[in-house]
C-alpha cells in the first residue's frame, strides 16, 4: 500500500527557488513518470521524496504520515540511481545485503530476499562478481535488485536507462514494465525521454521550470495537451505551432493562406497546433497554408517532410515513404479535420470549444 | 626508385620510433642506476671493514663477513632502538591516518561554513618549517613534562604529518561520487557507517600514499629525537646508530650495517605497498 500526497512542495537552494509549489497525488501501484527538460526540477523533486534533500516548504505525506522529517531509510522508499551507485568494493550479494542487514533483518531472511530478487532479475550467476566485472545492463539489474530486497512501498528510479546504449535501453524498459507488473509497488520514474514516459507510465507528470505543467495518462497528454509546452514536449517530431488569426470560420496565416476553423470561442489571434500526422501535403495549389519543402527524412516505414511555411514557421508532416518531396518544392498544407489543437496566443493555454 | 623511397621513409620511421623509445629507456635506466647506487654502496659497505671501504669503495665485498652486524648486535641496544623506532613511527602513523582521514572526510564531504578555512589552515602547515620552532617546542614539551618521553616525538610527528595527509585525502575523498553516499543513506547507513563501510575502502590507495609520504621522514628522523630524548633506552634507530660516529674516528663499516638494517623495514614496506601506491597515483588517469 502506498498513497503519496505532495502538498505545496517548494525547494530553495539558498536564494534560488527551484520548485515553486508542487501539488500531486500518487495512488497505490501507480507507475508515475516525471518528465521534463533538464533543469526542470524533476530530479530535485525525486530527491525530496527520497529524503536526500530537505523540503523547504510544503508537506509530503505517505500513507497518512507526514514524512518531511523522517530519515530516508525509514520512509519505506528505495531508489535506483542514474549512475547505479553500486558499492564498488562489494560483490553483488554484498551490495544487495548491505541495506537489508541495516534494516535489522536476520541472516536467513536476508538470504531469502536476495535469492528471490536474484531469481527475478536473473542475477544468480553473478552474485559473487564485483560491479566492475558486470556489463551496463547487469549493473542496472543489480541496482534494481538492491532496491527490491528492501521491499519498499515506493520505488524511485532516477533516469535509470540513460547510461545504457540504445539497443539495451528498450530491452531494460520492457523489463522494468514487467517488474512493475510482478511486484506491484508504486514506482516513480524520472526521465527526460518522452518515449520512456509514454511507454511506461500510467500517469505522466510533465514538469517545466519547477512547476507541473500537466498530469495525465499518456493518451490524455498526447490528445489533449493542456498548453503549448506539453503539446510540443510530447510527441516526436514535435507539434508545430502556427500563429493564425481567427476570422469568421477561417484561420488565416500571415501572408500564406487559411484553413477552416473548428468550433472556436471568439475571433482573434491564436496558436494552431499541428502534429505531423494531422496534416496533408498537396503539390497542386489548393486550400491551405502555402509553404516550401526544406528537407525530407526517410525512415523506412514512413517519412517526415519539413516545410517552411510562408510566415517562417517550420512544420513537420508525415507522409508515406513512397511520397517523397524534393527540397524547394512548393506545397500546400491542409489540416485533417479534428486533428488540430488550439492554444491561446497570450499564455499558451489550450482553448476548448 | 619508388621502392628506395619507401624504404628510406620506413627506415626513418623505425629509427625515429627506436630513437624515442631508446632514449626513454636510457633515461629510465640511468635514473634507476642513480637511485639504486647509494643503496647498493650502503649494503656493500656494511660487509666491509673501514679500511676496505676506503681502499675499494665500489668493490664487491665478501658477503660472509658479518662482523659488522655482530658488532651492532652486541655493542649497541640495536633491538631496543628498533623497537623504539617501530613504536614511535607506528603510533604516529596510526594517529596521522586516523585524524587526517577523519578531518579530510569532514572537509571533503560536508558543506559547512569554514570548511575551506580549515583546509587552508591545514595546508598552511605544509609551508611551516617545523624545525624553526624547536625552541618553543622544547619548552612546550618541558612544561608538559614529556621531555625524554616518546610521547613528545609522537605529538610532533603527528602534527608534522597531518597537513600533507589532509591535503592528499581531501582531494581524493572529494572525487568519490555523491550518489554512493546517497545510496548508503537510502539503505539506512549512519554517517559513521557510510564513512567506515563505503568511503574508507574506496580511499585506501590514498591512505597508502599518505602513509608512505609520512612514514619515511618519520622513520628516518634524527633531529627531534636528538633534542627531546636523552635516555639511551628511549632512543630511536637513527639516533642510536650515532654511537659509532666518534669525534675522531668513525667505524664506517658498522655504521653502514646499522643503516642497512635500519633502511630494510622501510624498503620492505615500500615494496609490499608499491602496487597500491602506484594504483593510487594513477587511479585518476586511468578512469
Amino acid at each position: 500500500m502506498a498513497q503519496l500526497s505532495l502538498r505545496g512542495i517548494k525547494k530553495r537552494f539558498r536564494d534560488t527557488e527551484v520548485l515553486h509549489g508542487i501539488d500531486l497525488e500518487i495512488g497505490d501501484r501507480e507507475f508515475v513518470v516525471f518528465v521534463g527538460p533538464s533543469g526542470c526540477g524533476k530530479s530535485t523533486l525525486l530527491r525530496l521524496i527520497a529524503g536526500l534533500d530537505p523540503i523547504s516548504d510544503g508537506e509530503f505525506v505517505l500513507n497518512g504520515h507526514r514524512m518531511n522529517d523522517v530519515a530516508p531509510s525509514r520512509r519505506g522508499i528505495a531508489m535506483v540511481f542514474q549512475s547505479y551507485a553500486l558499492y564498488p568494493h562489494m560483490d553483488v550479494y554484498e551490495n544487495m545485503a548491505f541495506g537489508a542487514r541495516l534494516m535489522g533483518l536476520d541472516k536467513a531472511e536476508v538470504e531469502r530476499r536476495i535469492a528471490e530478487a536474484a531469481q527475478m532479475l536473473r542475477l544468480e550467476a553473478l552474485l559473487k562478481r564485483k560491479p566492475r566485472e558486470l556489463s551496463g545492463g547487469q549493473r542496472q539489474r543489480v541496482a534494481i535488485g538492491r532496491a527490491l530486497v528492501r521491499k519498499p512501498d515506493v520505488f524511485l528510479l532516477d533516469e535509470p536507462l540513460s547510461n545504457l546504449d540504445a539497443a539495451l535501453r528498450s530491452e531494460v524498459r520492457l523489463e522494468i514494465a514487467k517488474l512493475h507488473r510482478e511486484i506491484g509497488g508504486t514506482m516513480i520514474y524520472v526521465t527526460h525521454d518522452q518515449v520512456e514516459a509514454m511507454t511506461l507510465a500510467d500517469k505522466i507528470v510533465v514538469m517545466n521550470n519547477g512547476r507541473i505543467e500537466q498530469v495525465g495518462s499518456p493518451r490524455e497528454l498526447y490528445e489533449t495537451p493542456a498548453n503549448t509546452f506539453v503539446a510540443t514536449f510530447i510527441g516526436s517530431p514535435r507539434m508545430t505551432l502556427v500563429d493564425v488569426t481567427h476570422e469568421g470560420d477561417r484561420l488565416a496565416m500571415a501572408n500564406g493562406g487559411s484553413v477552416a476553423a473548428g468550433t472556436l470561442p471568439g475571433p482573434g489571434a491564436l496558436k494552431l497546433g499541428l502534429r505531423p500526422d494531422g496534416v496533408q501535403l498537396h503539390r497542386s495549389a489548393s486550400e491551405g497554408f502555402a509553404g516550401r519543402v526544406e528537407y525530407t527524412e526517410y525512415l523506412g516505414d514512413n517519412a517526415y517532410v519539413y516545410v517552411r511555411l510562408a510566415n517562417g514557421t517550420l512544420l513537420s508532416a508525415r507522409t508515406t515513404p513512397n511520397d517523397l518531396y524534393t527540397p524547394d518544392e512548393a506545397v500546400t498544407v491542409s489540416v485533417t479535420p479534428g486533428a488540430a489543437h488550439y492554444f491561446s496566443a497570450e499564455d499558451g493555454r489550450r482553448l476548448d470549444p | 626508385m619508388s621502392v628506395a623511397t619507401t624504404n628510406y621513409y620506413d627506415r626513418r620511421g623505425i629509427l625515429g620510433t627506436l630513437g624515442r623509445d631508446g632514449l626513454l629507456q636510457i633515461i629510465l635506466i640511468a635514473n634507476t642506476i642513480l637511485m639504486l647506487a647509494p643503496i647498493v654502496i650502503m649494503v656493500f659497505s656494511a660487509f666491509k671493514t673501514t679500511p676496505q671501504i676506503f681502499q675499494s669503495p665500489f668493490g664487491i665485498p665478501d658477503f660472509s663477513q658479518v662482523q659488522n652486524f655482530i658488532k651492532i648486535w652486541s655493542e649497541t641496544n640495536f633491538l631496543r632502538y628498533l623497537l623504539n623506532s617501530f613504536l614511535v613511527t607506528g603510533a604516529s602513523m596510526v594517529l596521522i591516518l586516523t585524524l587526517g582521514t577523519m578531518a579530510a572526510y569532514a572537509i571533503g564531504r560536508y558543506a559547512f561554513t569554514g570548511a575551506s578555512f580549515i583546509l587552508m589552515f591545514f595546508l598552511a602547515g605544509l609551508t611551516l618549517p617545523l624545525k624553526l620552532a624547536i625552541i618553543p617546542l622544547f619548552m612546550l614539551m618541558r612544561d608538559l613534562s614529556i621531555l625524554n618521553n616518546q610521547l613528545s616525538l609522537i605529538f610532533v610527528y603527528t602534527a608534522m604529518g597531518l597537513p600533507s595527509t589532509v591535503f592528499i585525502m581531501t582531494g581524493f575523498i572529494r572525487t568519490l561520487p555523491n550518489e554512493l553516499e546517497d545510496a548508503a543513506r537510502m539503505d539506512g547507513a549512519s554517517e559513521a557507517r557510510i564513512m567506515w563501510s563505503i568511503m574508507l575502502p574506496l580511499v585506501r590507495p590514498a591512505m597508502v600514499i599518505a602513509g608512505i609520504q609520512n612514514v619515511v621522514p618519520i622513520w628516518n628522523d634524527f633531529f627531534f629525537p636528538l633534542v627531546f630524548i636523552q635516555n639511551d633506552s628511549l632512543k630511536t634507530l637513527p639516533q642510536g646508530l650515532t654511537t659509532f660516529m666518534g669525534e675522531y674516528t668513525t667505524d664506517w663499516g658498522v655504521l653502514f650495517s646499522g643503516l642497512t638494517l635500519s633502511a630494510a623495514p622501510i624498503i620492505i614496506i615500500y615494496i609490499v605497498l608499491s602496487r597500491q601506491f602506484i594504483a593510487g597515483m594513477t587511479s585518476g588517469a586511468i578512469k
